[in-house]
């Protein structure tokens, strides 16, 4: 495919506020970014995509004033600019809105808007009017919370309000949100939505990145593609199939992304769970409930948990693998009934556990491929007290080609692959312990589009291998792409059970929230 | 998103300059430092200066082997000199013959011999060292909190053990342990040697090294894949401890005497040791390598300061301050590899 050189043409009603021209990045050893081109209008969300390493971050960071780019120009409502600090951008109005939140935990809503910008005088904050100039703030998107919470109390969501609301008090002209909606609930993201449309309805562009192309054609007026650091195309979304980006951005076609695929026998069932329980507790107050949970996972199939965040899906799985404590629950685990003091007594009868955040709760970012691939099985690779390292490559160059892992060396640190390649390192680490249920949680999270077609691949390979795979992800195509059979659940309780064959989005979506008539709360979120 | 290609790219195009420098800082710098004394003091590198050197750092080398396993793990142990003298005294007391002939002046008790006075020196770094890993797992409070606690208390349990006075005058078997040599080599320095060696081994090769670098680096997800946390945490501290109680008896030996206010000060100097060598103090990275050249670099700095002559007033100020330069390089040099 062509790189596509030209810029694409202008519409004449809107002014482009961003221009990005034939931007380049070197890093040492690497072209990070080559001629690359971003054109923004006032007034439009514009969606930059493409697949992990093309070069999305590196791009927001150079308008952002983190990176300084080695050739291209920047204009800004026509004006050339070159950002040294992202402190200049925002003064500029251009604000970016990264993954992983810079709030202070235990500081106010307030104090986080207006952070080194407090009102006041030049010696005092005025409280009053940190609290009112919030409150003007918050209330416009939809944030119902007094600006004197903690932040630590918001949910991931309101969080990404506090973000933006931030951004807004700076007059922000431009916000780039880094993937805002990876960690929220098919609810919270269309509140997000509908902010976002208010903001591009008083003037604001929005430049989001999102792995979800579904968003993409709900939410976005153009897009950019970019793929191995270089510009692919970009153009008018209502003018695109999801097929054309899919391949602009992979370069070749993916096949189906979600195809058909037989639901198989069921084998005999592998674990049991009965009347799970848990209440929050004074030492927890914020813990999510569950209530009576039930559920049966057969050898051979994918059993999906889909529910929004805060379901208690993620609750359920831990309490399973003894991660958490509970208060109640039958367990059984082929017939027998179990009982776990912690996850290494749910290893031993073959349960295993890759966790939701992967950074975070699974991987030894700073140690090497090889110690975060074995660190479970190392009675496999050890002689005695000592790690027999033949044996060990042995076990890793097994799965690196099992998985198609792609690294430099064994001796690499994880921190350095990309999310597919991780996320893969964690799902080696479980298939060398040969499970016999493999609980995945969100096994896609921020990962591209090419990558996560292996990781499904993967899981129903487990499964057609006799595996007990169970799978939550808050991405219902994903849900019903993977499955064989689907529950759904809601504050802590399961809402019910429906066979893929018999599922759409639509009726998984009424079944995650419609529960005795407990609806409003989504219902208002939409 | 960039990164992952980054990597691949620094992997393929060979020899990664800044990454060779950033790895063997502590060691350049002090092949440097000898070579600067060498040519200001030529004494310094006569065999019996350099060995008077090994001889210096031995004791509080083999506590920043120990001190390595804990900030492995992100943690921290403040009470490592006042546990040092703990230890040396119950040890001095079983060489002389027990509490009561703890201040017969000379050779006059009947004493346990020097064998049973190391064991005792060990059992009670151990003890000490598990007392306080069980106050970090079991009732969570933090390193810094239990060992600043520890530090105070085995200071306090020294001095009432004393009684205001220092246990010393060993049998010759007993003393041979601090002041004696095989060869040219100094006995302190051989035992300090060899316990490097099997904490590398150790840390390298063991199922057990890597459980202690995977809770360093991410305790939520060791816990998760199977490893017992709070054993491993607690573990790291009876090694410091038996770090300590070692120490504790070759610095009796070496000096003959036993006080209680042996070690005073240590803890600064060995955790100098780790931090110069290279361990992360957020865990997870650093090699006992890096600590024996921490621990090296620390001693011929100082026996190079004396021999030129500088007061050891300004000595302390040249150490507080490399201390802070080499964790300031060793954080440069890795924001500088992970953009490169």
């Amino acid at each position: 495919m062509s790189t596509a050189p030209a810029p694409p043409s202008s519409v004449p009603d809107r002014r482009p506020i961003l221009k990005m021209t034939g931007v380049s990045k070197r890093f040492p050893g690497v072209l990070a970014l080559e001629d690359v081109h971003l054109e923004v209008r006032q007034s439009e969300i514009h969606a930059l995509l493409g697949e992990n390493g093309a070069g999305k971050s590196t791009l927001l960071k150079v308008l952002s004033g983190a990176h300084s780019a080695d050739a291209g120009a920047i204009e800004l409502f026509g004006e050339p600019v070159a950002f040294a600090t992202p402190h200049d951008a925002q003064r500029a109005g251009v604000v970016t809105i990264y993954q992983e939140f810079t709030l202070a935990p235990d500081m106010t809503i307030a104090e986080n808007v207006f952070i080194g910008r407090e009102p006041g005088s030049r010696l005092f904050v005025s409280w009053r009017r940190l609290a009112e100039e919030t409150k003007a703030i918050t209330d416009k998107i939809g944030l119902k919370r007094d600006p004197m919470t903690p932040v630590r109390d918001l949910s991931v969501a309101e969080q990404q309000l506090v973000e933006i609301a931030r951004a807004l008090s700076m007059r922000s002209r431009l916000i780039v949100m880094d993937e805002p909606t990876s960690a929220l609930s098919e609810a919270e993201v269309a509140n997000l939505a509908r902010i976002i449309g208010t903001l591009k309805a008083e003037g604001l562009s929005i430049i989001f990145v999102t792995h979800r192309l579904e968003e993409v054609f709900r939410l976005c007026d153009r897009y950019t593609v970019l793929r191995d650091g270089r510009y692919v195309g970009s153009g008018r979304v209502a003018d695109a199939t999801a097929a054309q980006i899919i391949r602009m951005m992979v370069g070749r076609d993916v096949g189906a992304l979600y195809g058909e695929r037989p639901i198989p026998e069921h084998g005999p069932v592998a674990l049991e769970v009965e009347g799970l329980t848990r209440r929050r507790t004074a030492r927890d107050p914020h813990a999510i409930e569950l209530v009576d949970v039930s559920l049966r996972a057969h050898k051979g199939e994918i059993l999906g948990l889909a529910g929004l965040v805060g379901a208690g899906r993620t609750e359920t799985a831990r309490a399973i693998f003894g991660a958490d404590k509970f208060d109640r629950a039958a367990i059984r685990v082929d017939g027998q009934p179990v009982s776990f003091a912690g996850p290494r007594d749910a290893m031993m009868h073959g349960i295993g556990l890759v966790p939701e955040d992967r950074k975070k709760q699974a991987l030894f970012l700073r140690l090497a491929v090889r110690t975060n691939l074995t660190i479970a099985a190392q009675d496999q690779i050890s002689q005695g007290w000592f790690i027999d390292e033949r044996r060990e490559d042995r076990l890793v160059d097994e799965f690196r080609r099992l998985l198609n892992i792609r690294m430099a060396s064994p001796n690499q640190a994880a921190g350095d692959l990309s999310g597919g390649n991780q996320q893969k390192v964690v799902l080696a680490r479980w298939l060398a312990l040969r499970p016999k249920i493999l609980i995945v949680d969100e096994p896609t999270r921020g990962i591209d589009v090419g990558s996560k077609v292996e990781v499904h691949n993967l899981l129903i390979e487990m499964a057609k291998s006799g595996i007990a795979v169970i799978v939550i992800s808050s991405e219902l195509p994903e849900i019903l792409a993977v499955s064989d059979r689907i529950i759904t659940m809601r504050e802590g309780r399961v809402t019910g059970e429906i066979a893929r064959s018999d599922a759409t989005q639509e009726i998984l979506m009424a079944m995650m929230t419609a529960h005795e008539g407990a609806a409003d709360r989504d219902a208002s979120a939409q | 998103m960039t990164e992952a290609r980054v990597a691949d790219a620094g992997e393929r195009k060979g020899f990664d300059v800044f990454g060779f420098v950033a790895r063997f800082a502590p060691t350049l710098f002090l092949i440097a430092l000898m070579a600067l004394f060498a040519l200001i003091e030529p004494r310094f590198l006569s065999s019996i200066n350099l060995f008077n050197v090994m001889r210096q750092v031995s004791i509080t080398g083999l506590l920043a082997v120990g001190m390595t396993f804990v900030i492995l793990t992100a943690g921290i142990d403040l009470s490592v000199g006042s546990l040092l003298a703990f230890a040396g005294l119950v040890s001095g007391a079983v060489a002389k013959g027990g509490l009561e002939y703890r201040f017969t002046v000379g050779e006059g008790g009947v004493g346990y011999g020097w064998g049973l006075a190391a064991l005792a020196a060990i059992a009670v770094g151990l003890a000490g060292g598990y007392l306080q890993g069980l106050a970090i797992t079991r009732l969570k409070v933090p390193p810094f909190v239990v060992t600043l606690g520890g530090m105070s208390a085995f200071r306090g349990a020294a001095l009432l053990f004393a009684a205001g006075g220092p246990i010393s005058g060993f049998e010759p078997s007993f003393a041979w342990w601090g002041q004696g040599k095989i060869g040219p080599v100094p006995i302190p320095v051989i035992i300090f040697l060899a316990a490097a060696v099997l904490a590398h081994i150790t840390l390298r090769y063991t199922r057990y090294g890597r459980q202690v670098y995977a809770v360093g680096g991410n305790p939520e997800a060791a816990r998760l894949s199977g490893l017992n946390v709070n054993r491993i945490l607690t573990s790291v501290y009876v090694i410091m401890g038996f770090f300590a109680g070692l120490g504790s008896f070759v610095l009796a030996a070496r000096l003959n005497s036993a006080e209680a206010v042996a070690g005073t000060g240590y803890e600064l100097t060995v955790i100098a040791s780790v931090v110069i060598g290279g361990t992360s103090l957020f865990g997870g990275s650093g090699t006992i390598f890096g600590t024996v050249v921490g621990t090296i670099l620390i001693g011929v700095l100082l026996n190079g300061l004396v021999l030129m002559n500088v007061s050891s007033y300004v000595q302390q100020i040249i150490i507080g301050v490399i201390i802070v330069l080499a964790v300031a390089f060793d954080t440069f040099a890795k924001s500088r590899r992970r953009k490169a």
